[in-house]
């Protein structure tokens, strides 16, 4: 009965063949560690946005006079209203978490390298839609934050030259932040922007599919055909879409069931940390929801201080480091821009830092610390010191890019393992 | 790869724990997104309680309270309109009140808790106008030899002084008569039945 509905339903759709080939007999390097669960983490922070966005809305009010009102509304009245609108807030500060950790596991191992350039370049445009998604999500509760946090980022584009006051204009919907500006935040919030991040996550899946998962080791385990041996091939049943082209080493283990419950072990980490903040520490210091929020946006005071949110702090603290408006705008987005160009930028034909120079660990590890740095620079009050600091900063952030592009030409590297190491 | 040889049953039971706890996860992580459906706690503040104090009210006149948004009529019948009652119960679809659209107390002649006030919900049971009271003999024109009821100007359905509604009209089911019950003599609680229904 199962059988038959199961086979009436294969015949007219591909359903256990998709299943098959993308997430069972899906082969995942089995050295594949701790750095490899913040994909699948990230899949399902989406799907916790998704859900509970879903549900705000239901009791939302995008304009400017009545979405404070119903934020605190859904706060207060709704049945577990407080426990979505945390689920959601605290979603986003996580989304950002596991999305970065994801980006510096790529980083060491070199997963943006040939042939995963494609791969790299959806990632960052899935981070850019996110950076997006993120403002404007936070310009709908209408607060003071909300609304001066607007007011700077959507000022920025004033500086384009010519045509940045019109532009600016135009974004806003207004000479000034208003609630033009709320109602059209809302709609790309809830509707545009959540559809290009679905589609980029599945053609960054697509993408990662045709060419195969990287590991540690930074090693292919999909050989040319007919260059294995019988007894080095894979022992695990693998879909013919990657037998037929490959040979597939015998360090290979299929997505289902060991990627699968490997990524739930974590997944059960991620739900008690992130079940702390939700419950217990949901504003997080004023990190995740900011103190000046927790009042109407008022357009005639600004707050004392101004921060984005933690996310945003290392590219704020750049955008500050410059004296020059045009080119501290431009410095901001070309700290993004670098990022995304890190497959042509580093010119090293070894993937993963351990097997490749000191210099390139360090590299990697001292431009963590300098994001962090900026972070923390870019979040807290202004002082003299910090301007100098966010200066050698933001220096030596784009210097990673400038040393990797040199040193990778030319670099000293171990030789690679013919097969994964334990 | 330990070269232990695998043992199924615990295998098994593993995964049945392991399932049977995710699953609980499941129902628990539901609940907020189910609940949240329901009336906030404003909606539950404006569906609130309504005491009604129906001392003023003379013999023959009916006035109108709010009710979860909904009109409620109390109307003081005359001796006159209750004995009037009996007389059409032929013309009547369900004269005895068979449907579930009052509380028990309501399942008499009189649709009422004491004879002398009726209250009901004032929707129409057809699409939701509010009838008009008909009273002095206005209503003969709409019912030959009953003087006095309700009649919905939207489509033309007709009730008694009962609320119960006439054969031959768009209306499938008498009037709704919600709960309530008497805090003293002169006010009366709309929204809940008291414990001596």
């Amino acid at each position: 009965m199962w059988k038959n509905l199961l086979d009436w339903i294969e015949y007219r759709i591909p359903m256990m063949r998709v299943a098959n080939m993308h997430a069972i007999q899906y082969p995942a390097p089995r050295n594949m560690n701790f750095w490899y669960v913040f994909g699948f983490l990230a899949t399902i922070v989406l799907v916790n946005q998704i859900v509970t966005g879903i549900w705000l809305t239901m009791n939302f009010v995008p304009s400017a006079e009545g979405a404070f009102a119903s934020v605190e509304y859904i706060m207060r009245d709704v049945e577990y209203g407080w426990l979505l609108r945390y689920m959601h807030s605290t979603g986003a500060s996580a989304f950002f978490i596991v999305v970065y950790m994801h980006m510096f596991r790529g980083m060491i191992y070199g997963s943006y390298q040939k042939p995963r350039e494609l791969l790299w370049l959806f990632g960052m445009f899935i981070y850019l839609a996110l950076m997006a998604e993120a403002f404007m999500g936070y310009v709908l509760p209408w607060g003071q934050m909300s609304y001066w946090g607007a007011q700077v980022i959507v000022s920025l584009f004033s500086a384009i030259p010519v045509i940045g006051p019109g532009l600016v204009e135009w974004i806003q919907g207004d000479f000034v932040i208003s609630g033009a500006t709320l109602n059209r935040f809302f709609a790309l919030h809830v509707i545009a922007l959540p559809l290009v991040i679905v589609i980029l996550v599945f053609l960054h899946i697509v993408a990662l599919h045709e060419v195969g998962s990287n590991n540690p080791d930074g090693i292919e385990v999909k050989r040319p055909k007919g260059s294995l041996k019988e007894e080095e091939k894979t022992k695990f049943a693998m879909h013919e879409y990657y037998t037929n082209r490959y040979d597939i080493i015998d360090d290979v283990v299929p997505f289902f069931p060991h990627i699968v419950l490997k990524d739930l072990v974590a997944f059960t980490v991620f739900l008690a940390l992130f079940s702390y903040v939700m419950f217990f520490n949901p504003e997080m210091w004023g990190k995740f929801l900011e103190h000046p929020n927790f009042e109407i946006a008022n357009p005639l005071k600004t707050p004392a201080h101004i921060f984005p949110v933690w996310y945003f702090t290392p590219f704020y603290a750049i955008l500050k480091a410059v004296p020059n408006k045009l080119f501290g705008v431009i410095a901001m987005f070309a700290a993004i821009a670098a990022l995304a160009l890190l497959p042509w930028l580093d010119r090293g034909k070894v993937r993963s830092w351990r097997y490749r120079s000191g210099l390139h660990k360090w590299n990697l590890i001292i431009f963590a610390i300098v994001f962090i740095f900026l972070g923390y620079l870019g979040g807290t009050p202004q002082a003299n010191w910090k301007i100098l600091a966010s200066q050698i900063l933001t220096v030596m952030y784009f210097g990673f890019f400038g040393l990797l592009w040199l040193y990778s030409k030319n670099e000293s590297t171990r030789p690679l393992p013919t097969r994964i190491t334990k | 790869m330990s070269n232990t040889p695998v043992d199924n049953s615990r295998r098994r039971f593993l995964t049945v724990a392991t399932s049977v706890v995710g699953g609980v996860g499941v129902v628990g992580a539901a609940v907020p997104f189910i609940a949240s459906w329901n009336p906030s706690e404003r909606a539950k503040a404006a569906g609130a309680d309504v005491e009604v104090d129906i001392s003023k009210l003379e013999p023959g006149q009916m006035m109108r309270v709010e009710w979860r948004s909904k009109p409620v009529w109390i109307v003081r019948r005359t001796k006159a309109i209750l004995d009037a009652l009996a007389g059409h119960e032929d013309q009547l679809r369900d004269p005895n009140s068979e449907e579930d659209q009052q509380p028990a107390f309501a399942k008499n002649r009189y649709r009422a808790l004491k004879e002398e006030y009726l209250v009901l919900v004032g929707v129409c049971t057809h699409l939701g106008c509010s009838p008009q009271h008909m009273k002095n003999g206005q209503f003969e024109e709409f019912v030959e030899g009953v003087p006095d009821g309700f009649f919905c100007p939207c489509h033309g359905s007709k009730f008694d002084m009962a609320g119960r509604v006439f054969q031959s009209v768009p209306a499938p089911l008498n009037l709704v008569v919600p709960p309530y019950y008497y805090i003293d003599d002169n006010r009366i609680l709309i929204g809940q039945e008291g414990e001596v229904a």
